[in-house]
């Protein structure tokens, strides 16, 4: 059970996937319950391209993936006024485009060896920038999100009327988003690009199964978050499993166990199972 | 117009896009005051609310509203499965008069529950908003507005689907906030609901009338307010107005 907290990188892990998970869950309730998943996948992958680049040049991968996210939002805008392109097909293109590009940079021959582990992650080797990047994003979603936890419950309930109780939902979406960006471009670092998505995503759906109140909900979804962070790096520690992928399962397999539970728990208050909380 | 009134409204127009959705809207609503809002779907009831929320400008006349103003939604465009109690609702109410980094706290959750008590729903605060009956989750909406200790309310179709019981008991409710000065203003399609209130405003892309229900509701201005959507009732001289299209 300790024996992996006696090496230095399993302990650096650990921190880094608790910070992460704690980021990660309480957002995730907000992503849930604003219909955000397609969002959240879409912010991760459209950011690929700038963390290849900021890897190719020797820097930190934040330097990348921050102009990332602005060239993603200004393509997705530009895109969406074209007469007969929808959101969903602007994002669609522009995401896929990103995407494929920053593979393109990635997987050619000059590109230098561990640059993949951008799509995968490298969970097990946080360095110090990383994990301080970690605890600031921690920090900072938690505060933002206390600070207006109340705008975003009313706007969430409700967007029509929003407006009439002093809330604009545009404006609150957009604090979200961006906080959902940051959070990501920290984020992606440990988890992977093509992984990150499932802790943004995964625990809150889960949460959302099991209480029927916001703050138990992200209470929940921080555990499960940090749960799900620790088992699967023990699962890679023991099973020589990769990270990454190792937590996202980990994630997914505590979501399909709260499916029974959150019925149990439904049967037991005599109540509808939550529609809606659903990966993806 | 009298002076005290809570909303004027003269030559009224207003639109999207530079478009008018309605034109030619002339009305006043006094304190206590209950005006049924009639027309059929698409005819600019929503629109007008938007306005009178300050949520749309006015293309030509002049509107003014002189007290807080408050929407009551029908139910259906909330999140039923939207993690959050009774209480959580009504509580929202308060954001309007709270600087946008603080959240209801215990004193602003006091008055929700006062709110609450007042629309008869006081046990039922701690119960989710979802699991509420229409009738009931309609009363919660109310209460959240009483929090915005709002003057004005406008309800947006808040019969649509509620039995009998219900009905009757959200109608005495706002019988009882009227008789408090508020004004109301309630869109509706139940005509015989519409002739118990002191006005009615008539509005088909404009409007077609306006006034005391007993002066205003002839068979001319229902049929130039609903057209078509106005059937005779086989075997007799009544008429209907068919059911609204769900949008």
């Amino acid at each position: 059970m300790f024996e992996p907290l006696q090496d230095e990188f399993m302990r650096r892990a650990l921190a880094e996937v608790t910070m992460i998970g704690v980021a990660a869950g309480m957002l995730g309730c907000w992503v849930i319950l604003y219909r955000l998943s397609y969002a959240a996948e879409s912010l991760a992958h459209s950011i690929f391209p700038g963390l290849v680049l900021a890897a190719l040049a020797g820097l930190p991968l934040i330097v990348g993936g921050i102009p990332g996210i602005l060239v993603a939002a200004l393509a997705i805008a530009t895109a969406s006024r074209i007469p007969g392109v929808s959101r969903e097909v602007a994002i669609g293109v522009v995401v896929t485009t990103l995407f494929g590009l920053g593979v393109l940079l990635a997987l050619s021959p000059d590109s230098p060896p561990g640059i993949q582990e951008i799509l995968f992650g490298d969970i097990l080797g946080p360095s110090d920038a990383d994990l301080i990047a970690a605890v600031a994003m921690a920090v900072a979603v938690g505060g933002v999100l206390l600070v207006l936890h109340g705008r975003l419950l009313a706007g969430g309930f409700d967007p029509g009327a929003a407006r009439s109780l002093g809330v604009s939902p545009a404006i609150v979406e957009a604090a979200l988003l961006t906080l959902l960006g940051a959070a990501i471009v920290v984020a992606v670092q440990g988890l992977g690009n093509l992984l990150v998505v499932a802790a943004f995503v995964g625990p809150a759906a889960a949460a959302r199964r099991l209480t029927e109140r916001i703050a138990p909900m992200i209470c929940l979804a921080v555990a499960i978050a940090v749960l799900a962070g620790v088992a699967g790096l023990y699962l890679s520690y023991y099973a020589g499993t990769a990270g990454g992928a190792s937590v996202a399962l980990a994630i997914v397999a505590l979501y399909l166990l709260s499916l029974p539970l959150g019925r149990l728990a439904s049967a037991q208050q005599g109540r509808r199972a939550p529609a809606g909380a659903t990966i993806g | 117009m009298p002076s005290e009134a809570l909303i004027e409204a003269s030559g009224l127009a207003v639109g999207y896009d530079g478009e008018a959705a309605i034109s030619a809207v002339d009305f006043s609503l006094a304190p206590g005051e209950r005006m049924a809002l009639l027309g059929p779907n698409g005819g600019g009831k929503t629109t007008l609310l938007r306005a009178l929320l300050g949520e749309l400008r006015p293309l030509a006349g002049q509107l003014r509203v002189g007290a807080r103003c408050a929407t009551v939604p029908q139910t259906e465009r909330s999140q039923l499965d939207y993690p959050v109690s009774a209480l959580d609702v009504a509580a929202m109410g308060a954001l309007s008069r709270l600087p946008w980094w603080r959240r209801p706290g215990r004193r602003e959750r006091a008055v929700a529950s006062e709110a609450l008590h007042k629309v008869g729903l006081g046990d039922l605060a701690g119960e989710t908003f979802g699991k509420l009956s229409g009738g009931q989750r309609q009363r919660v909406l109310i209460a959240r507005s009483l929090v915005q200790d709002a003057q004005i309310l406008l309800l947006d179709e808040p019969f649509s689907g509620l039995d009998r019981p219900s009905s009757e008991g959200l109608e005495a409710l706002v019988d009882s906030l009227a008789a408090e000065r508020r004004g109301v203003m309630i869109a509706t399609h139940d005509l015989e609901q519409a002739r118990r209130w002191d006005s009615v405003l008539c509005l088909n892309r404009t409007q077609v009338a306006a006034g005391a229900p007993e002066q205003v509701l002839d068979l001319a201005v229902l049929e130039a307010t609903y057209g078509g959507a106005i059937v005779e009732l086989p075997g007799s001289d009544s008429r209907a107005i068919l059911p609204p299209h769900h949008h």
